[in-house]
């Protein structure tokens, strides 16, 4: 079956695509020649994808490479600013992007339940699509295995990405005392727009993920500043694991501000409501930045200029000594020490 | 203990009421207030409305402190 | 009187100049889990003076289930045909082997909840399944499990029950302050349960134990009022029942919630974790209502386990130790591995501490040294 006669077919849904997925459709038969031409390359196909090899070949000219993966099992699929097929791209590109180098090319490994509707499998292909025409990134690559029903939740994602380094080698060793901490916008935007999604899908909620990817405003910040020290988004365990874990790590004493730190006020209502505390909230179109004192409103200005930071802040720095613990300023003048977080987030009466 | 935040009254049907949170909006109970009102604070506990608010200023509490430390001095102790 | 509005500033700089009159170290108690959250998490601890003091009591319903409680909780999750609906609260307390998040991970289905309601829904929605409520909590919490109970009534639920946990706050403190082994200068009183049950509930323990109550709510600058008040009293001499949160708490309480939870239950004696067996302190679900009693509906474990070897929370949540006088604080028992009921919830001391504080074996960050706003 030649692969050049699908094309017309482009973006058009096939009259099957009504229908469910069946574990047949993950065999590698017909069904699954079937999924590929109807499905999948109508919205993911490129000349590397189309090839359908077992492996795409990536012409590097770096190097030196970074190499990533990620799950995503989030749930529901679909939330509100985002959904799992966004968060797969977002999450890769995003992961290469804040180690400073540019995403080439990304490798898809879909795990989907028997029965799983196939409407909504092609709106997350969609997805994927537009984020990594977004991202300026292609999926070379992929693979899809359908499961029995009870043995898993509608559908995994995995990506791998490959990237070039585009400055210098970011590492937390580099942090030293002094640096300046950035973060390019509002935290806790996505753990609470999920969860309520999730727990309280009643809850009408202005809320939405932060979800985004981040390579080109990385991009922009280290081909002016390459003196960046590191850089890390603030996932799963929000801005304190990020800045807990730094100062623990490299034994530095850390100090947040508060007041300093973005976060909109409807999150804020959210979370309090849900006994969250919103540093330890994921997002995901952040990246938190440790840069030398003297390029930090430099690196807060880049970012402010770029659509994804407009309300950026420095909201923290490394101090010369102290105790190797991240303290948070607080809003009444107040200081408290930040922990990582212990993991699984739930909402709570207490 | 019990967490619990101030949330306005935007809807009330009966003993079901719309709170809306800073633009979070969620159905919750009201059966525990008296004659419930679209426009009420309330404080929201766990999906249910348990006080009416007559304030939810913080600045309240700070008038409030001043009072009570002019009416400790004048009264003394309770008996 | 021109009201007139103070900064919080002025209530820190106001407790710093009282509080050397003191003359010694006063020690105030709150009995609210999210009062012990928030003067941490807000950083009004490290503002306090030296000699005020700032202890907590068993204010977390959580904290003060018991073991043997929560291996029942645990017995009816695990039990064919069963949804058991919690607040998230329940989910990583550890009974006398294991959690509700460990029987989770070995198929139990459990759900957590946000309202009482919710698990009414369920069990509109799961007809053919038995759909039991894990309900904690103290005043705040029991109206809401009323309600439920009154709901499931309403629609004939067959398949909704309930087991209750539900504590009172009162017997806990007369139990701690006739122990006579606490000592302690008044009580930070918990905003929310006082919204229920009215302010004048506390009045009892200014009359019999000479010792001053703040009702305040759960900003860090309400705290910051409130002990600021018991100090002045202090000073004062001269114990007081002071409401610092007027727009919530009336002396009388919501008077519905009263009426709901008086209707469902009836006052019941219970072991509390680090208190042991307080008469008439709990509240069980009356014999009319039965038919919603997980207690009568299940054949449960009856066994009290004791308490952890070693641990010191019964001193802590009597306000006798501080977390990091136990020697497995930080180092054994951690919010992951928690040994004691203080690390069990979020909300519990010991975890409050682990949280909020640097450790292991470090004070807090000392108060209002140079505050270098990094810009």
């Amino acid at each position: 079956m030649s692969l050049i006669e699908h094309k017309p077919l482009e973006r058009r849904a096939a009259p099957s695509e009504q229908g469910r997925i069946m574990l047949a459709h993950g065999g590698g038969g017909q069904l699954t020649d079937e999924l590929i031409n109807h499905t999948i390359l109508p919205r993911l196909g490129n000349a590397d994808l189309d090839e359908l090899l077992d492996a795409a070949e990536v012409t590097l000219v770096a190097a030196e490479v970074a190499l990533t993966i990620d799950s995503y099992v989030v749930q529901p699929l679909q939330f509100p600013g985002g959904d799992i097929g966004r968060l797969s791209i977002c999450g890769t590109v995003n992961d290469l992007a804040v180690t400073g180098a540019e995403p080439l090319a990304i490798a898809l490994s879909m795990i989907v339940a028997e029965g799983f509707d196939r409407h909504l499998l092609g709106q997350i292909l969609d997805s994927v699509r537009a984020t990594a025409d977004e991202a300026d990134v292609r999926v070379v690559t992929g693979d899809t295995k359908v499961v029995p029903a009870t043995a898993a939740d509608g559908i995994y994602l995995t990506t791998a990405g490959i990237g070039r380094r585009i400055g210098p080698r970011l590492h937390p060793r580099q942090i030293r005392p002094g640096d300046r901490i950035l973060i390019n916008g509002p935290i806790a935007d996505h753990g609470l727009a999920v969860m309520l999604a999730r727990e309280m899908p009643h809850v009408q909620s202005p809320l939405r993920s932060d979800i985004a990817p981040l390579n080109s405003l990385i991009r922009r910040i280290l081909e002016d500043v390459p003196t960046v020290a590191f850089m890390r988004d603030p996932t799963r365990g929000g801005l304190a694991g990020v800045v807990a874990e730094v100062a623990q790590r490299q034994k530095l004493h850390v100090t947040i501000d508060e007041r300093q730190i973005p976060l909109r006020p409807e999150t804020w209502h959210a979370a309090e409501m849900l006994g969250l505390d919103p540093l330890e909230v994921a997002n995901e179109g952040k990246v938190v930045a440790f840069v030398r004192p003297d390029t930090a409103e430099q690196v807060l200005q880049i970012m402010r200029d770029h659509p994804l930071g407009r309300e950026a802040a420095i909201i923290g720095q490394v101090d010369d000594d102290g105790p190797p613990v991240c303290e948070v300023l607080t809003r009444i003048g107040g200081r408290r020490v930040l922990h990582k977080p212990y993991g699984e987030q739930l909402p709570r009466i207490c | 203990m019990c967490l619990a935040v101030p949330a306005q009254l935007v809807e009330v049907d009966g003993d079901q009421a719309v709170a809306c949170l800073h633009g979070n909006r969620l159905s919750i109970n009201v059966s525990l207030i008296h004659e419930p009102r679209v426009g009420d604070w309330v404080l929201l506990h766990a999906g249910f409305a348990i006080q009416r608010l007559e304030g939810t200023d913080l600045e309240e509490t700070w008038a409030i402190l001043e009072d009570l430390a002019a009416a400790a001095a004048e009264e003394g102790g309770d008996p | 009187m021109s009201r007139r509005v103070l900064e919080l500033q002025q209530v820190i700089q106001r407790l710093h100049e009282v509080a050397p009159r003191l003359g010694r170290t006063a020690r105030f108690m709150e009995v609210c889990g999210t009062h012990t959250v928030n003067a941490f998490r807000s950083g009004l601890r490290s503002l306090l003076p030296d000699n005020v003091q700032l202890l907590s009591g068993p204010g977390c319903p959580v904290c003060v289930t018991s073991q043997g409680e929560i291996d029942r909780i645990i017995h009816l999750a695990t039990q064919p045909n069963v949804i058991l609906c919690t607040y998230g609260d329940m989910i990583r307390v550890t009974g006398s082997t294991s959690s509700l998040a460990d029987a989770r991970a070995a198929g139990a289905d459990i759900r957590v909840i946000y309202s009482t309601l919710d698990a009414v829904q369920i069990a509109v929605g799961n007809p053919h399944r038995q759909v039991v409520l894990a309900a904690v909590g103290f005043e705040t919490t029991t109206p809401a499990t009323a309600i439920a109970i009154l709901e499931a009534e309403r629609l004939e639920l067959d398949n909704f029950t309930v087991l209750a946990s539900h504590k009172c706050i009162l017997p806990a403190l007369e139990a701690l302050l006739d122990s006579g082994k606490v000592q302690v200068d008044g009580f930070v009183c918990p905003g929310h349960v006082a919204v229920v049950t009215g302010a004048e509930v506390f009045r009892s323990i200014v009359h019999r134990y000479r010792l001053s109550c703040v009702i305040t709510g759960f900003e860090g600058p309400q705290i910051a009022a409130a002990l600021l008040r018991l100090t002045e009293l202090r000073l004062g001499g001269m114990p007081r029942l002071e409401n610092l949160y007027p727009q919530a708490v009336s002396p009388e309480g919501n008077p519905r919630a009263l009426a709901a939870i008086a209707r469902v239950f009836e006052p019941v004696d219970a072991v509390w974790r680090g208190l042991g067996m307080l008469p008439e302190s709990a509240l069980g679900i009356r014999a009319a209502f039965s038919e919603f009693d997980a207690r009568r509906r299940f054949d449960l474990p009856e066994h009290e386990p004791p308490e952890p070897r070693g641990c010191v929370c019964g001193s802590v949540i009597t306000g006798r130790a501080s977390p990091d006088q136990c020697p497995h604080f930080a180092v054994a028992c951690t919010p992951a591995h928690p040994i004691g009921p203080c690390m069990v919830s979020s909300e519990g001391t010991c975890a409050a501490w682990f949280k909020y504080a640097a450790h292991p074996r470090r004070r807090a960050p000392s108060p209002l040294h140079e505050q270098e706003v990094p810009t």
